[in-house]
């Protein structure tokens, strides 16, 4: 029962730490700016060429076969030095490493993990978001290839990304959640339009939508076999819920030092109320990033991913919120001419108890496959 | 960084949830029981867990801070009505000062409010002072802290706020522990008071377990409009979250009971604060859930979850509660006070 580090995890905490002196680069302190994304794919590449991004997978797919609690320190050193955070793609590369043949998977591993390729995730639809299985777009079969037409909605980084991994129904006869299946579908082709979304905060660059009117996709761009769409849905959810694999304990750490300094920088500025909320904005995410050490230190044992995800999704939720409060308070909401930046952050904390699930179906899920209650 | 019990640790959890089911009061009649709060006693002297923090030959307590934590959350899961922190925070004063074991059951004197350790008799009161004869305090000395103790009317025990943990008011003076021992210092009291917040959050945490527990059965068996109540949306979301607050109080609480003996005092202090803001927030709002699904019963003094929630009521204040340890965490920060 140890949270310090082993001898092993110390000596990579130095070579991190030395790295970052040189190499942080100089982006916007959070994902509420546009130019943030624009350089993410460059951040996501020097972060792997130097060693130090998607540590925990597979030798064979670009990682290197550490325990989780690697990317403990990872967080923690890029809050410390004021980095950008990780790349938020576990998921994808969790979902293909579970359902994919070993065709597909040398095939597109390597590049999502080392950040030449840039993926979206082609799920939600405007007539399904909750009820996700209920979705619309479809892929005909023709000849070797897959043609897709549908509409997919709340796609996060659709404009920057080479791929999209689409859900689309490929059999219309059974339930709908068994007629489902997984495609890689190169976005620059005829037949595939992306248009920005914009989002209450203002952003243009995370947000999108992604129209298919016949696009095309060899079938040997499969994931998982036909009517398994589902399934690798679901294992894809489960880990976008999960703090540990999004990496965001280095986003808010780094948010509420900065809130901490400018408190500290005048004190007399700021009254008890937002002192408070600072106070809460300090303790939620420091429970966060225990939590996020306790939940990977269970993977050492080879646990498997179950509706405890729904558990730390509600957390992380409480926390972003918790320091988009304190953002709000302390660094203002910008009227009279004052910096919005702060109010940016606020707002962009709203999508944290929609995205990946709302926080009604993650209770949901609690309630029922957690505490046993009766459907 | 590997922050899974290890199978010691696995199997004194284990141990010490079986005598809590055992011996605990399993209802509110129970405990008005006193042969059995008697045997719980018994079994929880024989244990010897209260003799954790004892010091060891060369002056480390027997066990670390996540070991007495590991028993405390038991206790708390299971209501356990037999002296626990108290005697533990009583051994560790003793542990720091270089004074040998007490004579007799041992508690210890915490400020007016419970903040803080009772720095002097005005106002003082004892925590977990059943069976006790005595309870631990300090005198500041000029150069740092003397240990001392009062005796405790052992009859008059005060069960107002905690059915399950009496409180109690000094009757006799208050004297020097009899030397040559070690004079207190800052560190010493942080160290302390950090090892007393963590044991406060994991008896809230076994709280926190025990109402969700009791609310979720209740949800099961209660049928309203012809169904359970726990079939439905709103009842659902309550529990979910009063499930999602104990998983987060349990990870800061596991973390505030490794910090006593792994982190510099002023760390484990700023540790303890940050779980023992998070925990007590928690604890009440998850007790009031488990009454707020019993309805009418809820409310009424047969069922056990009032007793949850008066529990951790005391736990919260035991050292300062949410205001006190936000002032802490924010002053590791540099601000305020």
């Amino acid at each position: 029962m140890d949270f310090g580090d082993s001898p092993a995890e110390a000596e990579f905490r130095a070579r991190l730490r030395a790295w970052l002196r040189d190499n942080t680069p100089a982006l916007p302190a959070s994902s509420t700016d546009d130019e943030y994304w624009a350089g993410q794919a460059q951040w996501h590449r020097s972060l792997y060429d130097a060693g130090f991004f998607g540590l925990s997978w597979p030798v064979d797919i670009g990682g290197q076969a550490l325990p989780s609690v690697y990317d403990v320190i990872v967080d923690a050193e890029l809050a410390a030095a004021g980095a950008p955070p990780r790349p938020s793609l576990g998921y994808l590369v969790e979902g293909i490493v579970e359902h994919a043949n070993e065709d597909v998977r040398q095939r597109f591993l390597p590049g999502i993990v080392n950040g030449r390729d840039r993926w979206c995730q082609g799920f939600s639809e405007p007539e399904a978001g909750s009820d996700l299985a209920s979705l619309r777009t479809r892929a005909d079969r023709d000849g070797s290839d897959y043609v897709i037409h549908g509409h997919k909605v709340w796609t996060s980084y659709s404009d920057d990304a080479d791929w999209c991994l689409v859900l689309a129904r490929t059999d219309h006869e059974v339930p709908k959640h068994k007629g489902i299946s997984a495609f890689a579908v190169p976005m620059g082709q005829p037949g595939v339009e992306q248009r920005p979304l914009r989002m209450i905060n203002g952003i243009t660059k995370e947000f999108g939508e992604v129209l298919f009117d016949g696009a095309r996709v060899p079938a040997a761009n499969m994931i998982g076999g036909p009517g398994e769409g589902w399934a690798l849905a679901m294992t894809v959810v489960s880990h976008e819920r999960e703090p540990g694999e999004l990496g965001y304990v280095a986003r808010y750490t780094k948010l509420v030092e900065a809130l901490a300094g400018r408190v500290r920088g005048d004190p007399s500025r700021f009254g008890a109320e937002q002192v408070r909320d600072l106070g809460w904005a300090i303790v939620e995410s420091e429970m966060l990033r225990l939590h996020v050490i306790r939940r990977l230190s269970d993977r050492l044992d080879g646990m498997s991913h179950g509706p405890e995800g729904s558990v730390d999704k509600l957390l992380m939720t409480s926390v972003e919120q918790a320091v988009g409060h304190a953002a709000v308070s302390i660094g203002g909401a910008g009227h009279g001419g004052g910096d919005d930046t702060w109010l940016k952050v606020y707002l962009y904390s709203r999508a944290q108890s929609v995205m990946g699930g709302t926080s009604q179906i993650q209770r949901n899920l609690v309630a029922r496959r957690i505490l046993g209650l009766p459907a | 960084m590997d922050v899974r019990l290890t199978p010691d640790q696995q199997a004194l959890r284990d141990a010490a949830a079986q005598l809590a089911g055992r011996l605990g009061p399993r209802t509110v009649r129970e405990l008005d029981d006193e042969t059995r709060a008697a045997e719980l006693g018994a079994a929880l002297s024989a244990s010897g867990w209260r003799e954790l923090r004892v010091a060891d030959d060369d002056g480390t307590p027997l066990a670390s801070g996540v070991e007495a934590a590991i028993v405390a959350e038991q206790l708390g899961r299971g209501l356990a009505d037999a002296p626990f922190i108290g005697p533990t925070l009583a051994a560790e004063l003793r542990r720091l000062a270089l004074a040998p074991p007490a004579g007799v059951d041992e508690t210890v004197m915490l400020a007016p409010r419970l903040a803080a350790l009772a720095s002097g008799p005005e106002g003082a009161v004892a925590i977990d002072a059943r069976g006790a004869g005595s309870a631990l305090l300090v005198l500041p000395t000029g150069d740092g802290y003397a240990l001392a103790a009062a005796e405790l009317p052992v009859d008059q025990v005060d069960v107002r706020t905690d059915l399950t943990r009496p409180t109690a008011v000094p009757s006799g003076t208050v004297t020097r522990l009899p030397g040559p021992l070690r004079t207190l210092t800052g560190d010493d009291l942080a160290t302390w008071t950090a090892l007393g917040l963590a044991l406060a959050c994991a008896d809230l945490v076994g709280t926190m377990q025990g109402a969700v527990q009791l609310a979720c059965d209740y949800a099961v068996a209660r049928r309203q409009y012809g169904a359970a109540i726990g079939s439905f949306q709103a009842v659902q979301h309550l529990l979910a979250d009063a499930f999602v607050s104990m998983e987060g109080s349990r990870s800061v609480a596991l973390h505030a009971a490794w910090a006593v003996d792994a982190l510099p005092a002023d760390d484990a202090l700023a540790a303890a604060s940050v779980a023992k803001a998070y925990c007590a927030r928690a604890g009440r709002t998850v007790c009031e859930t488990a009454i707020q699904v019993h309805g009418g019963i809820g409310n009424t003094w047969e069922c056990l979850a009032h007793v949850f929630l008066r529990r951790a009521l005391l736990s919260s204040d035991t050292l300062g509660g949410t205001g006190d340890s936000l002032a802490r965490v924010l002053h590791h920060h540099r601000i305020g006070r």
